[in-house]
């Protein structure tokens, strides 16, 4: 957000705040390492307001609760943004000297009143004005947020919902206040830095900008071309219009991962080639024509990851990887030279320092440095510089240079819409034990993985719809259908369902899902299935 | 929230008695939930709710009030094993508690088969005496023998007036407007506490802590809220002093408690009283619904446990958790019940405050429990610095080879220090205490070494565990003492009994284990009990 793809704040910060929001978070299952900072904020007396359709076990911590719609998050949020400004918590010297288009973003909420998000949301109005005074009195305030506002077809506007909640308080850019997107992995942070993603270059350097491109081509004896490449939902577009006919996949599984499971399985059996790097041989790799088996990040390689506070961390080699599985460094260097490009050492210190030459916000941050500093939070950018604890201070500078823009949201309704036939609200997440498809956390048998994968109901909609507990279930969405056991589940209100992802060969969960997509962020809104429950 | 609980389920009854203490569960389908951090404070009324409907406490009862109250089941467990008189395996509904501690022995006091044996209970007057619990849907507590007996003393009374007049205590008629009350809001609360500070008023409750400068120290705390708690968990052997006023002047206490309140500024008060006064229990809420005084009043009921009056541990058991002292400083006039400053003051203490504001009778007297080998056992009130051998002969005390003052945590006497001035002062320089009024009298018949192996076994049992001095040092001083009881000393017993007395006094967290050991080292070195 505004320019860099990191959330603001620290650790250190949340667990001083007086109030944490996590709004489409269920932390304490899915960020237990981020959970354990907010309950040593909750410990030392700090609020918790939990924003989810579902009452997780993050909201049953939660001094408040609101259990909103599914899709329903710029409603509650504009009404909160209305009834900030309705009670006078404006922080106005801020809004005049550090934003812009404060009086379109005024009216673009002026409709939503709390009655009138109470109607849409379903949340009611006296809980959505304590979420705003909450908000507009506290002192340091941390509003973090992750898949339940991104996994949606309008992921970005649901962000720029909320940001307009801290620009309008000015609860952004100083010690204690701030806007975090919780990262899923240890290094999802890092993959972004590193300019795993398609627009940027390392560092979020902006690729269409000529002096930066020329920068890296000397670097690297390359040219670039000046344009952005796909991300994954792009991807499989191309390969669907026939445009991309290969693909290199690398510590991924799309074959399950993915939204509308059958079109991805489709998709990527189409290829002419299909290379697939990872630890494991998943279900994508079963697809691939060549597969590379890599090493482990923890124990097997030397390198870093950088976490949801921006802090990069040392990994380093304790053993050697088995059988034939190589560092991933080895691979690609191994590649390149095969493809007839020579990138260097594959040295991690080597790979490192040439990233620090090329990203002013790694600059600072040499081996020698993170081992003494136990990591550094960027932007770090010379020797001298100790890392930042939180960033966008810039906006509370004498002058303003670069000024944060209000962005007004409209609210646009899940594409995946109830109607008779498809009845019921099927939205998808995770639990503590379990990671993702479960390349990593399935394959082992554990006594957390209680039951498997199942549908869980509430109790009413499961006598409703004459589906007993612990009974099997057909379940149906306009795409695909599947069966699972059911369970009733009393956290959840009628009309929602909840099922993980992570047992795709139980339940291949995301048969059902829809691939309806942000084209800003190219997230698929696997949390608004429609879906219907039949007798096996 | 993240609790991972026990199958078993509880009955439809036990639901029933859990819910009327914590409310009805919320139907499902609600957009709104909140999370009240107090709620584990229902804790230990629900425990007692659950055994009071079945007799004791199943694990479907626990693992129901674990999940109602967001607390893990293993923490439930260590509270609900905390409290001697909740029972985690299952035993009849109706249990007789037969007290065998140190004046009932003196009276006699036998376990009949099937009964169970108890530290005092309170009633040392009547003794011997016992406890009937007896479980189910209109659950009761006999206290037995169920009469109390008529006042001792009848003349130049203060405190007990009202008691020694007969005045009907379940009526606020009875008791007439509350004139101290009104007294002290024309006065402001500024000008109450400097009235109590002028007087000579000190706590009651064994520490002798001046109330004036207590109140102070709360009243100025910028923290809100401010609580008021009135520490009503006698529990020392012998005392049975706060019983009486609860059971007979029950509205005496209501408006003191809504002066402090007004003084202090706080809009909650609680009084915390042992669960072996069911009279107590019944008339304090019977005053408290009658009377409107401005001020919220919880009576909060214990389930057996001495350490619970020690005035931190009270606060853990208040709000739900073992009831472990905690570390002083900080004091519980900044950081009390719930971290908040809090004022505690003992039920005598309180009584005090009517009529100094008020301002009638301006003597300072103090409430004396005498039992043992007396003719007229009782509660009687001297003013201060009376000698206890005048106290003796209004008792009609047989003649003593020793007088226990101050209770289990006090010392032995011999004949010849009975003329010392009942004051503080006076208790000191015989180096004793008059901690909370007990008078126990050993005739010539009494047998001294059973009364110190009895106090011995009374702080091992009662020992919080929670430090290492009381919990190791009670468990090795009782069993010195029966080696030397039984004649098989092991090398000098008495050097290491000296050495634990030191050890506890100055090592332990709380008043428990420091007072641990003072009524047997006092039985050693001042009368000589055991000593050869």
């Amino acid at each position: 957000m505004f320019g860099a793809g990191g959330g603001t704040s620290s650790y250190e910060e949340t667990r001083a705040a007086d109030l944490i929001i996590l709004w489409g978070s269920n932390a304490r299952e899915a960020h237990p390492i981020f959970f354990h900072h907010v309950l040593k904020a909750v410990n030392n007396g700090a609020q918790l307001m939990v924003v989810d359709p579902r009452r997780t076990p993050s909201a049953q911590w939660a001094d408040l609760w609101l259990g909103l719609d599914v899709g329903t998050d710029i409603p509650l949020a504009n009404a909160v943004g209305r009834e900030i400004i309705e009670a006078g918590f404006v922080d106005t010297e801020f809004v005049e000297r550090a934003t812009t288009g404060f009086d379109a973003y005024r009216e673009s909420v002026e409709p939503w009143t709390l009655e009138e998000a109470e109607r849409v949301t379903g949340v009611p109005a006296d809980a959505i004005r304590e979420l705003a005074h909450a908000y507009g009195q506290a002192q340091n305030v941390q509003l973090c947020w992750t898949l339940g506002i991104t996994e949606h077809h309008n992921a970005v506007d649901n962000v720029f919902a909320l940001i307009n909640l801290a620009l309008l308080t000015g609860k952004v850019g100083k010690w204690g206040s701030g806007l975090q997107p919780l990262r899923g992995q240890n290094n999802v942070q890092g993959g972004g830095d590193m300019g795993a993603i398609p627009n940027k270059l390392p560092g979020f350097q902006e690729i269409l900008d000529d002096g930066i491109r020329a920068k890296f081509d000397t670097a690297w004896g390359s040219s670039m071309p000046a344009q952005h490449g796909l991300h994954l939902t792009g991807m499989f577009e191309a390969m669907e219009q026939g445009e991309l006919k290969a693909v290199y996949v690398v510590g991924e599984n799309p074959a399950q991962g993915e939204a509308d499971q059958q079109r991805a399985e489709r998709l990527l059996r189409g290829l002419d080639h299909l290379v697939v790097q990872d630890l494991f041989r998943t279900a994508t790799a079963e697809l691939a024509d060549v597969v590379l088996p890599a090493a482990a990040t923890l124990g097997e390689v030397e390198g870093t990851v950088t976490s949801s506070e921006r802090r990069v961390q040392r990994v380093r080699k304790a053993y050697d990887p088995p059988g034939e599985a190589r560092d991933d460094i080895e691979i690609v260097y191994e590649l390149g030279r095969r493809l007839g490009h020579d990138l260097g050492s594959p040295r991690a210190e080597d790979v490192w320092n040439e990233l620090r030459s090329l990203s002013p916000m790694h600059a600072g941050m040499s081996y020698a440095r993170l081992d003494e500093l136990g990591g550094i939070q960027w932007p770090c950018r010379d020797e001298t510089d100790p890392g930042s604890l939180y960033i966008h201070d810039r906006l509370w500078a004498d002058v303003v240079e670069e000024r944060a823009p209000f962005q007004p949201v409209e609210h646009d309704p899940p594409v995946d819409t109830l109607d008779d036939d498809f009845p019921l609200r099927l939205t998808t997440g995770r639990r503590l034990e379990s990671f993702n498809t479960g390349v990593q956390s399935g394959r082992f048998s554990s006594p957390l993985h209680v039951g498997g994968e199942a549908i869980l109901l509430a109790p009413e909609d499961g006598e409703r719809y004459g589906v007993a507990d612990g009974s099997r279930v057909r379940i149906v969405s306009r795409r695909g259908s599947v069966e699972a056991p059911a369970r009733y589940d009393a956290t959840l209100r009628p009309g929602l369902a909840f099922m993980n992802l992570h047992f795709p060969d139980e339940v291949a969960t995301n048969v059902l899902t829809i691939d309806a997509t942000d084209p800003k962020s190219g997230t698929a809104e696997f949390k608004a299935t429609a879906i219907r429950l039949e007798a096996v | 929230m993240d609790l991972k609980l026990l199958d078993a389920e509880p009955t439809a009854a036990e639901r029933e008695a859990i819910d009327a203490v914590v409310g009805a569960e919320a139907a499902n389908g609600n957009r709104v939930a909140r999370r009240d951090r107090h709620r584990r404070q229902l804790l230990l009324p629900a425990l007692r709710a659950a055994q009071r409907r079945v007799g004791w406490v199943t694990p479907g009862a626990l693992g129901y009030t674990s999940r109602r109250l967001d607390v893990p089941p293993a923490d439930a467990y260590g509270v609900a094993t905390f409290y001697a008189l909740l029972a985690l395996e299952e035993r009849p509904p109706e249990v007789l508690h037969v007290c065998t501690d140190l004046s009932c022995r003196l009276a006699g006091a036998q376990v009949p088969e099937g009964a169970t044996p108890s530290p005092c209970l309170g009633l040392c007057e009547r003794a011997p005496a016992s406890l009937r619990t007896i479980a189910g849907a209109e659950p009761r507590e006999e206290q037995i023998p169920p009469s109390s007996p008529p006042l001792p003393q009848s003349s130049d009374l203060k405190l007990l007036r009202r008691i020694a007049d007969g005045l009907d205590p379940t009526s606020l008629e009875a008791y007439g407007a509350f004139r101290a009350l009104e007294r002290a809001r024309e006065l402001g609360p500024e000008r109450v506490i400097e009235l109590v500070k002028a007087s000579p008023l000190l706590g009651r409750g064994g520490a002798a802590f001046p109330t004036g400068v207590k109140w102070e120290a709360v009243a100025g705390q910028p923290a809100k809220p401010h609580y008021l708690v009135c520490n009503a968990d006698e529990s020392e052997p012998g005392t049975f002093k706060d019983r009486v006023l609860m059971e007979q002047d029950p509205f005496a206490l209501v408006e003191a408690i809504a002066i402090a309140a007004y003084a202090t500024g706080c809009e909650q008060a609680f009084i915390y009283v042992r669960a072996e006064y069911p009279l107590a229990h019944a008339r304090l809420q019977n005053a408290i619904d009658a009377a409107d005084v401005g001020v919220e009043i919880e009576v909060r009921i214990g389930a057996g446990a001495y350490v619970c009056g020690e005035e931190t541990a009270l606060f853990q058991s208040i709000e739900g958790y073992r009831g472990e002292p905690r570390n002083k400083p900080p004091f519980p006039v900044e950081v009390g019940l719930y971290g908040k400053p809090t004022v505690v003051n003992n039920v005598e203490t309180l009584l005090n405050v009517p009529e100094i504001l008020l301002g009638g009778d301006d003597r300072d007297t103090r409430l004396f429990c005498v039992s043992g080998n007396v003719a007229r056992p009782g509660l009687y009130e001297l003013e201060l610095g009376t000698l206890l051998s005048e106290l003796l002969e209004l008792a009609g005390a047989e003649p003593a080879k020793a007088v226990l003052l101050g209770g289990a945590a006090g010392s032995f006497l011999r004949p010849d220090q009975l003329d010392l001035p009942l004051s503080f002062e006076g208790a000191r320089d015989a180096g004793a205490t008059l901690g909370s009024g007990v008078v126990i009298v050993y005739g010539e018949q009494a047998d001294l070494v059973d009364a110190i192996l009895r106090i011995a076994e009374f702080f091992r049992d009662e020992s919080c565990g929670q430090c290492v001095p009381c919990r190791i040092g009670t468990v090795r001083q009782e069993e010195a003492l029966h080696r030397l009881a039984s004649g098989k000393p092991q090398g000098d017993e008495i050097a290491v009994l000296t050495d634990l007395t030191q050890v506890m006094r100055d090592a332990s967290i709380c008043g428990l284990g420091q007072t641990a050991a003072n009524a047997v080292d006092s039985a050693i070195h001042n009368l000589g009990v055991l000593a050869q």
